[in-house]
């Protein structure tokens, strides 16, 4: 086990990259604490799958280095490594038996004998599967495969890390959550460091501590689920996270007021000196219609009912603009809207800026 | 729904039926009647009964070309399976040297049975084929024409180099269709070459060398024409296979009684066998479909 130091990683398939857009791995400096467990979160094509690659090995980055603790692990193939990966496509071998799947890796590394079936004794245990340790793993589930996949990294005691590569995708929906469950029980039980890699943001933030949020080969964010709920530091991690995304309205920001069109919202904090593209940033969340006096005018095109709340969609100034309606409530007769000007966030060019009291 | 009930459907066998008929099992019936009847001039037959099937069965002469195709067989798939596989793990997965090496595999199983025969033929004589000059000089003493070992040597090489490239293109196919993520999980859980060879690539080998060795065996088991235009059969009877036998004895000699019970005995070893090994094959079918496995 061991904290991993991404030191001004980056990484190209081009064999002589010239400009940013030729970096499927834009530049990434950063520490991962020993235990956490954290999640890789993006579209695809956003280099996540890359950065897994880096860091189980698989892949030799073009720029920077990767240590593992004090270890400089850069050009160390995924042996070396001491690391252990479950792919999107469960991988088991499938002319041996649970069991034996179990004990191939430690079997390679030459353990002996009685501790390898000590091991895989306690990991059958802890995988739930004594009732099969001894069927071929050919004939199992794929969630089931997926388990073996997963033991026979925690076999191995001192893995530094164990990564997920989409591990759930072809997992049947029912068993997911199983399958997840068991991996948050897992990381307490165990401690391991655990990267995950998924485009399912609701994976992403019910496993881990910390997400990762990428976008087209930049790290955009790394914080808690709340911090990316509350203060999405890109405009991408705004609507990429919450169902529907983050509302952003271009408007002009100055001090403490905002125009959006021709309607002025005032906001929690002042903000000086912002040029280029300016946008506010609210989530449907915390916006609510009023009928009385000092809200914002909306057209209202659409109401989709989800069950325990409602979706309106409308139209703001001529943006598009997202509200959620609470059980019960319902839309005026001539609709204006507020927001909760304390979870107004302000961007420019993209990004969040810090407003001043 | 209803499923409506009626029997025209049958309608639709009737072409099937017909050409089946017409190429199988009127002149299977023909045979049948020739293996059971003592044939003479004028068309004259008289009814023979088992007695050519008691000849058949009892005569050295076809258990020796039986034993020899048996042999043959065997000597050809222990030899090509394993080769063909080893080449397959040789060739590139990826690049331009993909198609190079495809099109240079496929070659041999383009070229014609006899051709084949007539090439090694001419490449081993000691006068002007490369090979067999080329032995001679160096003090060989090789002759295919009157040597059995040498002869046996050279059907069998020339047998390799026709069709281990089936081989090599089957698992060749089934090597390519491995997920990346198998060897990326070995390499992770500190597998040697060996092992992965042995519990990744070889169970998922499985299905295609099956069908390879369901070929080979069918295929060297029949042998006829390359032996034919070497050797002839000989020296002696030393390469009269089956096939070369019944042909002799049907046309050579124009027994027709024994020789249709012959090929009537030789036709139930070949189906006997391909039952066999159709069995196996269903059952690997069965234990593929589990791998999807079923919801609990």
């Amino acid at each position: 086990m061991a904290q991993i130091t991404l030191d001004k990683l980056a990484h190209s398939y081009l064999p002589n990259p010239q400009t940013d857009a030729d970096f499927a791995l834009k530049e990434i400096d950063h520490v991962w604490q020993d235990g956490g467990a954290y999640a890789l979160l993006g579209p695809s094509g956003c280099g996540k799958t890359t950065l897994l690659n880096i860091i189980s090995g698989l892949l030799i980055p073009s720029k920077g280095h990767i240590l593992f603790g004090n270890e400089d692990v850069t050009n160390l193939q995924p042996e070396e490594r001491n690391i252990a990966q479950v792919f999107q496509f469960p991988v088991v071998y499938d002319t041996m038996s649970v069991r034996e799947n179990l004990a191939f890796p430690l079997v390679n590394r030459g353990v002996e004998r009685g501790e390898i079936e000590k091991r895989v004794a306690e990991m059958i245990e802890i995988l739930d599967m004594s009732d099969k340790a001894d069927r071929k793993a050919q004939g199992l589930t794929a969630d089931e495969k997926q388990k073996i996949s997963l033991g026979r990294g925690l076999v191995r005691y001192d893995v530094n890390a164990i990564l997920f590569d989409e591990p759930l995708t072809v997992i049947d929906p029912h068993m997911k959550w199983q399958l997840r469950t068991k991996l948050k029980d897992l990381h307490r039980q165990l401690g391991h460091t655990m990267i995950y890699v998924t485009h399912d943001q609701t994976e992403a933030l019910t496993f881990a501590d910390k997400v990762v949020v990428m976008y087209e080969g930049e790290v955009v964010q790394i914080g808690t689920p709340e911090e990316l709920f509350d203060q999405p530091a890109h405009t991408f991690v705004g609507y990429f996270i919450g169902s529907p995304g983050m509302n952003v309205l271009p408007a002009e920001v100055s001090g403490k007021k905002a125009k959006i069109g021709t309607q002025t919202v005032s906001l929690p904090k002042g903000y000086k000196g912002l040029n280029g593209q300016t946008e506010i940033g609210i989530r449907p969340e915390f916006v609510s219609f009023t009928s009385g006096k000092g809200g914002l005018p909306v057209e209202v095109s659409s109401v989709e009912d989800i069950g325990r709340f409602k979706i309106v969609r409308a139209s703001l100034e001529g943006q598009q603009i997202n509200a959620v309606l609470g059980e019960g409530e319902t839309i005026p007769a001539n609709p204006k809207i507020v927001f909760d000007s304390a979870k107004i966030n302000v961007y420019e060019r993209s990004h969040l800026v810090k407003g001043e009291a | 729904m209803e499923k409506p009930f009626n029997n025209k459907a049958w309608l639709l066998v009737i072409p099937v039926f017909i050409l089946v008929a017409i190429s199988a099992i009127i002149p299977i019936m023909t045979v049948v009647n020739y293996s059971v009847q003592d044939s003479f001039g004028n068309n004259q037959f008289f009814w023979a009964g088992t007695e050519w099937f008691q000849q058949v069965l009892e005569s050295e002469r076809f258990h020796n070309a039986l034993m020899r195709n048996i042999l043959f067989s065997l000597i050809i798939l222990a030899i090509e399976i394993p080769l063909g596989i080893a080449i397959a793990l040789t060739m590139p997965k990826k690049g331009i040297w993909v198609p190079v090496c495809l099109v240079l595999m496929a070659l041999p199983l383009l070229i014609p049975w006899n051709v084949v025969g007539t090439i090694w033929q001419v490449f081993g004589r000691s006068d002007i084929g490369l090979l067999g000059y080329t032995l001679h000089n160096m003090g060989v003493d090789y002759n295919y024409a009157t040597n059995v070992f040498d002869a046996w040597i050279t059907i069998i090489v020339m047998d390799v180099w026709h069709w281990t490239s089936l081989v090599v293109l089957l698992c060749y196919a089934g090597l390519v269709s491995i997920p990346e993520a198998y060897y990326q999980a070995a390499r992770i859980d500190g597998a040697s070459r060996w092992a992965v060879f042995r519990y990744i690539q070889l169970p998922k080998l499985k299905g295609v060398l099956i069908i390879a060795f369901l070929l080979r065996f069918m295929d060297s088991f029949m042998i006829y024409t390359e032996p034919f235009v070497l050797t002839g059969g000989g020296p002696g009877n030393s390469t009269t296979f089956m096939s070369i036998d019944l042909v002799k004895l049907a046309i050579g000699q124009f027994d027709l009684g024994p020789a249709a019970a012959m090929s009537l005995v030789y036709q139930l070893i070949i189906i006997t066998i391909c039952y066999v090994f159709f069995t196996v094959m269903k059952n690997t079918g069965v234990d593929k479909s589990a791998t999807g496995g079923e919801p609990k």
